[in-house]
């Protein structure tokens, strides 16, 4: 991740990978990134019947160590992020938290991975300097956090036989065993690359996320590709898939200006934790509700894009955040923000989609129930 | 990519096969690669009326909409209402199955200044 495009954009490890392919090559979050190769449609439902293997190397990484067991490590963590760490002491644990400002604002959405020596953070590209430069500032002695990003590449392999193909690559199942769902493992592929593997991803499909040095991520991708039932896919459809699910995407379906009550994400920050940055916000939203709440809609005759207004007859209520087309309902699907009356799963409303009054009507994530 | 040499193009990715004073019109095939699967196309109704140059509907993929635009003056007399359940065919079949819609037109000299199969395709650069 530290070659440089000359219009200033950075590039994957996999960038010559992606052009190789025939990848459409789109600016995001400051990378040059392949936003398809075949066709959304086809990448989508490649990971939901077979395998997709995704470049999220753009992603960043932040280990977190105090180099004397791990107890500082966590107590610091206790503090930063919201969900609570008791729950991943299992070496090779993951869990799904936030990190908010004293606001009780969204800095981020992450993915904290217990490996045993140190923690792992796995964050958004568009805020990896945002969060380092918060955790940095909010550090205890006595516990380093290192920006690992540069250095590491990630690769989602997602789908149903995403495991079975990883397995192989490990050595087979009498030589490895995967993860379970949201833990993570070392593994070596092909003899001969360590690297991690994390059962997370996102997509709503089982499959893991490989975290591999810089160097070694074009082998990692084309041993992948070497598999018939690997299809190569790009951020496209990596939305579809995560907006089929109502998995919330930073920057469109929460920010600086809303909290985890409003964004339906309660449920990261447990009633019994308390203490960390936004804490009393969280419990205060949560005691007296809030004005407003994300809403998933289902949306018919059109797709419902970022932006447009949604109504109750005449009146707008809201604005979509994320929305596009579900390739496997044949829908629209979005999120807004809607005053809170309106939350309620069934709820009809409805979106302008340019000079079209679409129907919409509030349903209760995911849209794709499996 | 292919631009039959039988019809017009115009430079914002229509073509027109025209027959006397009634027209055929879809959108190339450079467009529907650029498109992506269609998955809404909008359409207008027969008997509407258009000057050159006007949008008469919409085709929308996964990642983007765009207009469909006229590029002579016409009267619509047919459209493609298969294109409504089926809106892929537009991917599939961008010259034939996937037409959007017939005009007749008010001036069949106006077919005259767009472009050839080989003025496209220099057009796409």
């Amino acid at each position: 991740m530290t070659d440089v495009a000359t219009d200033g954009l950075q590039r994957t490890p996999l960038y010559d990978e992606h052009v190789q392919l025939g990848a459409r090559m789109v600016p995001f979050a400051g990378y040059e990134m392949p936003v398809q190769y075949a066709g959304i449609p086809e990448e989508h439902r490649a990971t939901r019947e077979s395998v997709g293997i995704f470049d999220i190397s753009h992603m960043a990484e932040f280990r977190v160590s105090d180099g004397s067991g791990g107890t500082a490590a966590k107590a610091w963590l206790q503090r930063m992020l919201t969900n609570d760490l008791d729950r991943i002491d299992d070496i090779g644990a993951a869990q799904y938290t936030l990190l908010l400002d004293d606001a009780g604002h969204i800095i981020d959405d992450l993915i904290v991975y217990n490996t045993g020596a140190e923690y792992l953070i796995i964050a958004n590209a568009s805020n990896r300097a945002n969060d380092f430069a918060w955790l940095e500032s909010h550090l205890d002695d006595g516990v380093q956090i290192v920006d690992e990003s540069d250095r590491t590449a990630l690769i989602a392999v997602q789908g149903p036989q995403s495991v079975d193909v990883v397995t192989e690559l490990a050595g087979g199942a009498d030589a490895w065993t995967a993860p379970e769902r949201f833990h993570i493992a070392q593994a070596t592929l092909d003899g001969t690359i360590p690297v991690l593997v994390a059962r997370t991803g996102y997509t709503g499909e089982d499959g893991v996320e490989l975290v591999v040095p810089n160097e070694a991520a074009p082998a990692v991708w084309r041993l992948l590709l070497s598999f018939p039932q690997v299809t190569p896919v790009g951020l496209g459809a990596r939305d579809t898939l995560r907006l089929e699910m109502g998995y919330h995407l930073y920057g469109s379906d929460m920010d600086r200006t809303r909290n985890p009550i409003e964004a339906g994400l309660g449920w990261v920050c447990p009633k019994s934790k308390s203490g960390y940055s936004g804490a009393d916000v969280v419990a205060a939203a949560r005691e007296d509700g809030v004005a407003e709440k994300l809403v998933h809609l289902q949306v018919q005759g059109g797709i419902p894009r970022e932006g447009y207004g949604v109504y109750d007859g005449d009146t707008q209520i809201g604005v979509i955040g994320s929305g596009s087309h579900s390739p496997t309902l044949c829908t629209g699907v979005a999120t807004a923000y809607v005053p809170a009356r309106y939350a309620e799963p069934g709820r009809e409303l409805t979106v302008h989609i340019r000079k079209k009054v679409s129907p919409a009507v509030v349903v209760k994530p995911p849209f794709l129930k499996k | 990519m292919a631009y039959p040499n039988d019809r017009k193009y115009s430079s914002d990715h229509e073509w027109l096969l025209v027959e006397g004073d009634e027209a055929t019109v879809g959108i190339t095939d450079f467009a529907q690669d650029q498109l992506g699967a269609v998955v809404y196309v909008d359409l207008p109704a027969q008997g509407d009326s258009f000057s050159a140059g006007d949008a008469i509907g919409e085709v929308e993929s996964v990642k983007s909409v765009s207009e469909i635009y006229l590029p002579v003056s016409g009267e619509v007399i047919a459209v493609n209402e298969a294109l409504t359940d089926n809106p892929g065919t537009i991917n599939e079949d961008a010259y034939d199955e996937g037409w959007i819609v017939r005009i007749r037109l008010n001036d069949p000299s106006e077919v005259d200044a767009l472009l050839d199969a080989a003025g496209y395709e220099a057009s796409l650069g």
